[in-house]
């Protein structure tokens, strides 16, 4: 299914696109299995429509949106973004969406707020990894509120052209290219804004691991392995390409090393 | 009966090669690889191990010219495992490799692991088996500390997704196979 979108030329990576293909079979969503090739596999029972993101918390406006009324809200835009996942691998994705702040604005955040939390859906009856305890469900991620209202985070519904392919959050997504890719969290159903750090999936089940930051950052290693590099899925030269090395904030950061001024990312990691 | 076994330890390798030939090796072909020859090497060390139990139970003696094959598959695909980890994550440079060896338990195990089982396969014929004598037979119970480490390697392969299923399989098979061991000399 098309969805439309005019290329905003101010977010642009040179690099090769990912194929369609990769973007599509390669997918880390537990929700539908732990394996790359599962969500592809699985993905068929999320039903898409109806569906509904409530947005609540510190706002003045909370809403229960449809998510048609959200396809609405701004005009969308294709961007090619960077896409960097913690286990190693990364792509370079056309996505389609609009800026998060958007959305934010539209519910008014009131003056105590601090940060923003998303919640996917859990639904053991359309999600069969929902069964198994890899995580804690539903899945949570969450920004800082001036992370949050960076333009670079985009609220996001499809991919090449397309609404989102299942297996890749559909029908609402978001993605923070210069962190790593899951805290771009999938099939959101619920988005709180608040006063509190949220709790988020993977800090919570390895907090030694996975930190609330998670910016991508080539001198702050994962303690099973190294961030220096990195390899790009689907590279010229084929799975001989030698890897990559990893930018700080994953390229962005002009758009936003401002963010963290002053604060030690190795322990805030 | 030995050419049909070597015929068929190969099978998952032409797999690899077809696969590759048909652009099928997933997104990530490199990880695909690594990890498809070290579940093989796994595989063809349970049933290298297996031969024993099996031998005693059945009474069939013959089977134990099959071992050896079976044990040097275990070498050709842990070779196969660890050469493309060297060179397509370590570009063939061994200062980096030993770091990575080092700073990574997971890693460290692997590596041992693999080391262990050179001997092994070095010794694994006629001659050696002369010259070595009795301590020859103490040499290849090197198996049984490899055995634990490789399940320890792919235990912590698999703690980043909290998945223990697979592992926890090929570790109680494992364990199974070992204990038959113990069995005639706790005389049950």
């Amino acid at each position: 299914q098309k969805l439309p979108a005019k290329v905003n030329p101010q977010f642009f990576v040179a690099d090769k696109l990912t194929s369609y293909k990769d973007v599509t079979t390669y997918n880390n969503f537990y929700e539908f299995g732990t394996d790359k090739a599962d969500p592809a596999r699985n993905a068929h029972t999320l039903k898409t429509r109806p569906w509904t993101v409530s947005v609540e918390g510190l706002v003045n406006k909370p809403k229960v949106w449809d998510i048609d009324a959200l396809l609405k809200l701004a005009p969308m835009e294709e961007r090619i973004y960077r896409f960097r996942c913690v286990e190693g691998w990364s792509m370079v994705i056309p996505w389609i969406g609009y800026s998060l702040s958007h959305l934010i604005k539209a519910s008014e955040p009131q003056g105590s707020a601090k940060y923003i939390e998303f919640i996917s859906l859990a639904d053991p009856k359309q999600m069969p990894g929902v069964n198994s305890r890899v995580l804690n469900w539903p899945y949570t991620e969450g920004l800082r509120l001036d992370e949050a209202m960076n333009p670079l985070a985009l609220l996001t519904f499809g991919l090449y052209g397309e609404v989102l392919p299942n297996q890749n959050g559909a029908p609402i997504r978001i993605n923070v290219p210069w962190k790593y890719g899951f805290k771009s969290a999938k099939s959101i159903v619920k988005i709180r804004i608040t006063d509190k750090e949220p709790a988020t999936s993977w800090k919570v089940s390895a907090p030694y691991e996975y930190g609330f930051y998670s910016n991508v950052n080539p001198e702050v290693n994962h303690p099973r392995w190294s961030q220096a590099t990195e390899r790009r899925i689907g590279a010229e030269g084929g799975m001989f390409a030698p890897k990559i090395k990893t930018l700080p904030f994953n390229g962005y950061a002009e758009q936003v090393a401002h963010l963290y001024k002053g604060m030690d990312l190795r322990k805030f990691y | 009966m030995k050419a049909l076994l070597i015929g068929i330890g190969l099978l998952p390798l032409v797999r690899l090669i077809v696969l590759g030939y048909q652009d099928d090796l997933t997104a990530n072909p490199i990880e695909f690889i690594t990890r498809s020859t070290g579940t093989w090497a796994l595989v063809f060390l349970c049933l290298t191990l297996a031969i024993t139990p099996l031998r005693r139970l059945t009474g069939i003696n013959q089977l134990i010219q099959y071992r050896r094959t079976l044990g040097l598959f275990v070498f050709f695909y842990a070779c196969l495992h660890f050469s493309i980890w060297f060179w397509l994550d370590h570009s063939l440079i061994f200062s980096e490799m030993i770091i990575d060896v080092i700073k990574r338990p997971f890693i460290t195990v692997g590596f041992i692991s693999f080391v262990l089982l050179i001997p092994l396969a070095l010794t694994s014929n006629q001659w050696a088996v002369k010259k070595l004598k009795r301590s020859w037979a103490r040499l290849h119970q090197l198996i049984y500390l490899i055995a634990p480490l490789v399940i320890l390697h792919y235990f912590w392969h698999k703690s980043g997704k909290n998945d223990y299923f697979t592992v926890s399989i090929y570790g109680a098979i494992l364990l199974i196979l070992l204990a038959l061991r113990l069995r005639p000399r706790l005389k049950l």
